[in-house]
């Protein structure tokens, strides 16, 4: 059971060598394989994440939350999806045709790269990268560029406000967010998030080694994927909604799509580096890091329902002047620890 | 002609009419000073915006996140109430009285039956005046919950807003109880109250009087003690005593600015005189302070509710001795109460016949939206911090537009 999905892509690259290819073929095709394999893992994980958000925002909110259409109201959001999907595709006159008709396009595709490189479990990566928690952050940064790309194509002030809020936000908040990361590289010797997992599974999870590093980082990505309290480039309440007010329809659907895609990606990374991957008794490995950053998930959503929106300019001053000094404190200390532990033994 | 071009695009006329331009020229003046390179630009908040509690339009001046000023466009929820009264019978005025302040019908209900029945010289019997009370406290209650809701909400409190609008739920099925209808109740009458409590419903209220004091530790936990709406709320939008004064804002955003003035302790009418109560007063006349002080309000309308109960007559009628056909001397009359959010009065004209010849509103929150231009101009805001102004100045469009 554990190394179902390992032999599952062995079983493809043996087949594709049995009809006469040869094992880099094999590879390639196991590969593509992947990535449709991804694809449909994540968008059913949106369909459970929204079905949770839902649940989740009426159990804190004493209300039943869906259940009217199938049972508990699991169809809701197929319903939901049919009504987006035939809207009407509009375009505002004065947008930029193009750039506007990409953003909905191009949303998610970050996130999606971004699994390419991810353990899935117990050498179940599919591009195992020397340079992964690198090519993460590199990547993950591009949607700043979307966000922004939407708010001024659609030549609404609303957008142009909720993608000027988004590149300051996600640009500033990036800083301490690889700070945080950085304590878990000098203590891994790595920047490959299985060498890390494999780290944390001989000498114990990050969550316990840097407690700090985990506080900084599970606030600087809550601001990174632009969730409650630090949802400023949305904001609902003055901006009526931020970079995508002018998206409707399958438009819109494609831009909530890439927000929750975000979402898992960034607790998915949570999970692997602070609590311990696939590290785990009894269940196979993918079902414990699946579980996991399902944890953080939930977590998430918990703060999310029960927060109020920081202003603008707290959100900047608590960035500057609380979390980066932390982060860094954070990697001083780690560092000199680690040189103290070398030189006493 | 189809309205979308080759492209399947829809044909948006030019965003920028002339207005708007000197309104930017206007504020790139008021900025030279600064010599700041940043160019100002209007955006129009509202008439469809989440945050502007209803149909009121702000058309801000913006530069970048700071509002540098901003014009009101009120008029959007105009139903010509005060025009419609005159051509209904005195008693048919009622049930419009409640479509003004659509959050506490029945106060409004009360202000123009004190008008009329002081024009008719009609004694309101005792228990009928308790009736009023117990209803008129609930109200209000119920009008402080989503004011307390509404501005949660706008700091994006989902869960505190759901919470405090559970306990309106548990109100209105008292007053549904009372009046047959949850919202725009019809529930008094000139002369006084239809009928008594009806059977039950006593204990009823008591019932939810006894739970409300943990609903209020809810809000306490989820809102009051939260550091982040803390932190925006505070000397956010102040509205102080000498600005109240100049712009005619009485009631709760009153004594959020220090001054202990209530009409209920002050100039009791009806059987006020015979409650104990405090007025709660702010500091300063913050958000934070507004909000608090209509957060303690609810507890004291609680306190009063539970002594008008105790007090209440059990025998005697409600109703004082009004004609069926109700025929109004000659002359005027003003009756003001404390509203839901300050004081409403109602000026009422008549010509000896059976409409109204004139109807009145002086409308609270009227004046509390033509602060907020002043609000603007005088700190230095950012458009969250015009939302949160927004929200706590408490407004209803429906009494603003009439």
């Amino acid at each position: 059971m554990d190394n179902l999905f390992i032999n599952i892509g062995h079983w493809i690259v043996n087949l594709v060598m049995s009809l006469g290819g040869s094992e880099t073929l094999g590879i390639w095709i196991m590969r593509i394989c992947c990535a449709v394999g991804i694809l449909i893992f994540l968008l059913i994980n949106v369909i459970i994440l929204v079905y949770l958000e839902r649940k989740i925002s009426g159990f804190i909110q004493e209300r039943l939350g869906p259940n009217r259409c199938g049972p508990f109201g699991i169809f809701q959001l197929f319903m939901d999806i049919l009504k987006l999907v035939s809207k009407n595709t509009f375009v505002p006159g004065a947008a930029d045709y193009w750039i506007y008709c990409l953003v909905p396009i191009v949303v998610f595709i970050p996130t999606m790269m971004i699994f390419g490189i991810m353990p899935l479990g117990e050498g179940m990566t599919v591009y195992d990268s020397p340079v992964g928690l690198l090519y993460y952050f590199a990547v993950s940064a591009l949607t700043t560029l979307i966000l922004l790309m939407s708010g001024w194509a659609a030549n609404n002030k609303y957008n142009l406000m909720g993608g000027m809020r988004a590149a300051a936000q996600m640009i500033s908040y990036e800083i301490p967010l690889i700070f945080s990361i950085i304590g878990i590289v000098m203590m891994t010797g790595s920047l490959n998030l299985n060498d890390i997992v494999y780290n944390q599974v001989d000498h114990g999870w990050f969550i316990w080694r840097q407690p700090l590093a985990f506080i900084v980082f599970s606030i600087a990505a809550t601001a990174e994927i632009n969730r409650n309290p630090f949802d400023l480039p949305e904001g609902e309440q003055e901006l009526t909604a931020g970079y995508q007010t002018e998206y409707s329809g399958m438009r819109f659907a494609f831009m909530y799509l890439g927000e929750y895609v975000a979402l898992f990606a960034m607790c998915w990374l949570a999970a692997v580096l602070f609590l311990g991957g696939w590290d785990g008794p009894i269940l196979p490995g993918w079902l414990w890091l699946f579980i996991k950053s399902y944890v953080f998930v939930l977590l998430n959503m918990w703060v999310r329902w029960t927060f109020p929106r920081i202003r603008v300019d707290h959100m900047m001053k608590f960035n500057w002047k609380v979390l980066i000094p932390l982060a860094i404190a954070n990697m001083v200390v780690t560092g000199v620890v680690i040189k103290a532990v070398q030189f006493l033994a | 002609m189809s309205i979308y071009d080759k492209q399947g695009r829809y044909e948006t006329p030019e965003a920028q009419t002339l207005e708007e331009l000197q309104a930017q020229q206007e504020a790139l003046a008021h900025l030279e000073g600064n010599n700041d390179p940043s160019q100002p630009y209007v955006v129009n908040m509202g008439p469809q915006h989440p945050s502007t509690h209803g149909v009121f339009r702000a058309r801000l001046t913006m530069n970048g996140e700071k509002v540098v000023a901003c014009e009101n466009v009120c008029g959007y929820l105009h139903r010509g109430i005060e025009k419609l009264c005159e051509d209904k019978t005195w008693s048919q005025v009622i049930p419009y009285t409640d479509r003004l302040d659509y959050l506490s019908p029945i106060l409004n209900e009360w202000g123009y039956c004190m008008a009329v029945e002081e024009l008719l010289g009609v004694e309101v019997p005792e228990r009928g005046e308790y009736v009023r009370v117990i209803l008129g406290e609930l109200q209000r209650i119920c009008h402080h919950l989503v004011y307390l809701a509404s501005m949660a909400l706008d700091f994006n409190g989902y869960t505190a807003w759901m919470y405090m609008f559970r306990e309106r739920e548990k109100i209105f099925d008292i007053l549904e109880a009372y009046s047959g209808s949850r919202m725009n109740n019809n529930a008094l009458r000139i002369g006084g109250a239809p009928t008594p409590l009806p059977e039950g419903l006593e204990a009823k209220i008591i019932k939810w009087l006894d739970e409300f004091p943990e609903a209020m530790r809810d809000f306490e936990n989820v809102v009051n003690g939260n550091e982040i709406f803390i932190a925006r709320a505070k000397d956010v939008g102040i509205i102080d005593a000498e600005m109240c004064k100049n712009y005619g804002i009485y009631g709760a955003n009153l004594r959020a600015a220090g001054v202990k003035l209530d009409l209920r302790k002050d100039k009791p009418y009806s059987v006020y005189d015979r409650f104990d109560f405090e007025v709660p007063v702010g500091k300063q006349g913050d958000s934070l302070d507004r909000y608090l002080v209509r957060h303690e309000e609810m507890a004291e309308s609680a306190k009063i509710i539970r002594q008008a109960l105790e007090q209440m007559p059990k025998e005697g009628p409600t109703m004082g001795k009004v004609p069926k056909m109700i025929k109004v001397p000659a002359g005027s009359a003003y009756a003001q109460i404390e509203g839901g959010m300050g004081w409403l009065g109602y000026y009422v004209v008549s010509d000896g016949g059976m409409k109204p010849y004139r109807v009145r509103i002086h409308a609270p929150s009227m004046m509390s939206v033509f602060a907020l231009p002043d609000l603007v101009a005088e700190s230095d805001m950012f458009m969250q911090d015009f939302v949160a102004a927004l929200a706590s100045v408490d407004i209803v469009l429906g009494e603003v537009d009439r």
